[in-house]
């Protein structure tokens, strides 16, 4: 007892860091996501430091940076793919340490991939319905028996899953095997997949990667209708600058793992840091 | 009805039909007597051999994991066959074959079963290839094991020795150490063969299309993703693992009570490779083409009883084969042409069906 209180007088006052801003509308909501000083080193090289920041309950955030600025990194920390070595992730406000990935996407973390990673072998629907997996329950007996709750669940998921695919208009390529499909189409069918799991914040790892202007134009339409209808918030990495300023309402650029300016896009676009970071340093003279 | 959802259906009709029309053949050609002796004996190992492949697929073809030690449970099968069976009837004097035989093969998948979940819980939590070190040192260590077990029955009651000298006197042996199990009375017969066939099937198939199968599927194809979306990895893992083990306790058990002994031998290593085997050969993933290349390749050899000897050699010989023809461009570009005719009537014909579609 008294070596407690002993700690408690020796503890060092720190100010939590709420530099990050949120839309108006979210400001009395408890932030769908906040990372408090989080880091992680991998044998020394500190891959992401220190890095803060708030996610409103409806907001669409950027996170942005050059080629290795650690931007993924950020993302595997978020869904419990890293542990981090410092800091901390909260959900809801709920704490995510030692949680496994299964669980963080339980409290409502969803993702899509970089690299692609759809279930190649499986089709489209049986693709949404893994993301279903875990509103639609049965159990493996009544699976395997063919109880009268299989059939019950089956349509509805069926039902579900066709809702989620006409997102994107993918109805059609239901039955499709989900590796056959053409590049964005594959980007598409990952973000219905998340979204079938119920999320309240989905993470986008370079949706707009290898579409073309037009079909840049159409995600970012649907990225803001995704929003609107489902009322979740949405982090995204994008190199893309026509779509990160077209969408995003805060952004938060990274550069070697440390973040270097957070604001709106109008801010972002204006900071000699950034600016720098990516197009390198005015040479003096 | 959806397209997906009837090629299933259509795939799983010709499964049980081809399965459902061999028995009856042979039920025929059997009260016919127009069927050789030799292949009368083989019915009852096909249908174990059946079963094994088919449950070895659903570790390999729909979980991904490469198990190597599937003739170690079907070991542990055959062994509480022998035991059970030995033991109802000097317990309680059961003399009804079929509903020993029944019992037992329940005993034989359930024991499977348990060492299934006692090698998964450790082992299925790994990535990587630890699953098919471990189930091959299970498979040996089972085989030596049983090499120096010794069970019997004495006034009733199951004794449990690793010395024979451990045994009372009174004792009557039903597992002899290295001799095996001995003095079975063979109840196997190719009726419960055929239904334990429909019950695997039944099983793999239905998991397969349900929300436990797609998990499992899922898992095999992209561990992360599959995890993002909240899906337990190990848990599915182990239901494809533990599932597999108890069907193969099950055929192990159908298998040991077809002969009168049962030796360690019979169990080894060649025999979880013979059962991988099969599986490749008929496609993993594909249930129907296990059971065509168990059933071929279990005849087979009897048939070809003088060439034995290159039995290996023509294994190898097929694998390769095998795979030339499913991975390489050339030879599929080869293939292609040559089912080019057929496929194009085929393909003119659902065209055609179609368009009347439309028309209606």
């Amino acid at each position: 007892m008294t070596q407690k209180k002993k700690h408690r007088s020796d503890t060092k006052m720190v100010p939590v860091p709420s530099h990050s801003i949120v839309p108006e509308r979210d400001v009395n909501e408890i932030p769908v996501m906040e990372t408090r000083h989080l880091g992680i080193e991998f044998g020394g090289l500190k891959a992401v430091d220190d890095f803060n920041l708030t996610i409103g309950k409806t907001e669409i955030a950027g996170l942005i940076g050059p080629n290795g600025a650690g931007k993924t990194t950020v993302f595997n920390l978020l869904t419990k793919v890293y542990e981090p070595t410092s800091g901390a992730v909260l959900v809801n406000g709920q704490d995510l340490h030692g949680m496994s990935i299964v669980q963080a996407s339980r409290l409502g973390i969803a993702r899509t991939f970089q690299n692609i990673r759809l279930f190649d072998k499986m089709t489209v629907e049986e693709n949404v319905r893994i993301g279903l997996h875990n509103q639609i329950k049965y159990d493996m007996f009544t699976g395997i028996l063919r109880l009268p709750r299989y059939w019950k669940q089956e349509k509805h998921q069926h039902k579900r899953a066709m809702e989620l695919l006409d997102i994107f208009g993918m109805q059609d390529l239901a039955d499709e095997t989900a590796g056959s499909l053409p590049y964005g189409a594959q980007r598409r069918l990952e973000i219905v997949r998340a979204l079938a799991t119920d999320p309240k914040l989905l993470l986008l790892d370079e949706p707009a990667a290898g579409m073309n202007p037009h079909e840049t134009e159409e995600l970012m339409e649907n990225i803001a209708k995704i929003r609107d209808q489902f009322q979740i918030a949405i982090l995204l990495i994008e190199h893309d600058m026509s779509l990160v300023m077209g969408v995003c309402e805060g952004i938060c650029v990274l550069n070697f793992g440390k973040i270097i300016a957070k604001g709106t896009a109008d801010e972002i676009q204006a900071n000699p840091a950034v600016i720098e970071a990516y197009l390198g340093k005015k040479k003096e003279g | 009805m959806t397209k997906a959802k009837r090629k299933r259906l259509i795939y799983n009709l010709v499964t049980f039909g081809l399965v459902i029309g061999a028995f009856i053949i042979l039920e025929n050609m059997i009260a016919a007597k127009a069927i050789s002796r030799s292949l009368k004996g083989q019915l009852v190992p096909i249908c174990a051999w059946i079963i094994m492949a088919v449950s070895l697929n659903l570790v390999i073809g729909f979980s991904g994991e490469l198990s190597l030690g599937h003739a170690g449970f079907m070991s542990i099968g055959a062994y509480t066959g022998a035991v059970v069976s030995g033991w109802l009837v000097a317990a309680f004097d059961m003399q009804d074959p079929i509903l020993r035989l029944v019992l037992t093969i329940l005993a034989g998948g359930i024991l499977a079963g348990i060492f299934g979940v006692l090698i998964g819980i450790p082992v299925l939590r790994l990535r990587g290839d630890y699953l098919a070190i471990v189930t091959l040192a299970f498979g040996e260590i089972i085989r030596n094991l049983v090499n120096v077990l010794y069970i019997g029955t004495a006034d009733g009651n199951l004794h449990f020795a690793f010395l024979n000298k451990e045994m009372p006197a009174n004792v009557t042996m039903l597992v002899d150490g290295a001799k095996g199990a001995v003095k079975i009375k063979p109840i196997s017969t190719f009726e419960v063969g055929f239904v334990l066939i429909l019950i695997t099937l039944l099983v793999v198939l239905n998991l397969v299309n349900s929300r436990a199968g797609r998990a499992i599927q899922a898992t095999r194809d992209n561990r992360i993703a599959a995890e993002s979306m909240g899906v337990s990895v190990t848990k599915y893992k182990m239901m494809a693992f533990v599932t597999a083990a108890v069907l193969a306790g099950m055929a192990g058990a159908l298998y040991g009570l077809n002969s009168s002994t049962v030796v360690p031998t019979q169990f080894t290593f060649n025999q979880s490779i013979n059962v991988l085997v099969f599986v490749v050969l008929g496609g993993l993933g594909n249930v129907l083409g296990s059971i065509i290349s168990a059933t071929f390749l279990t005849v087979l050899p009897e048939v070809l009883r003088e060439f034995a000897d290159y039995r290996m050699l023509v294994y190898a010989v097929v694998l390769i084969l095998v795979m030339i023809f499913t991975n390489n461009p050339t030879t599929r570009a080869i293939a292609d042409r040559l089912f080019a005719p057929v496929k194009k009537l085929f393909h003119k014909d659902r065209r055609e069906t179609a368009g009347g579609g439309d028309v209606k």
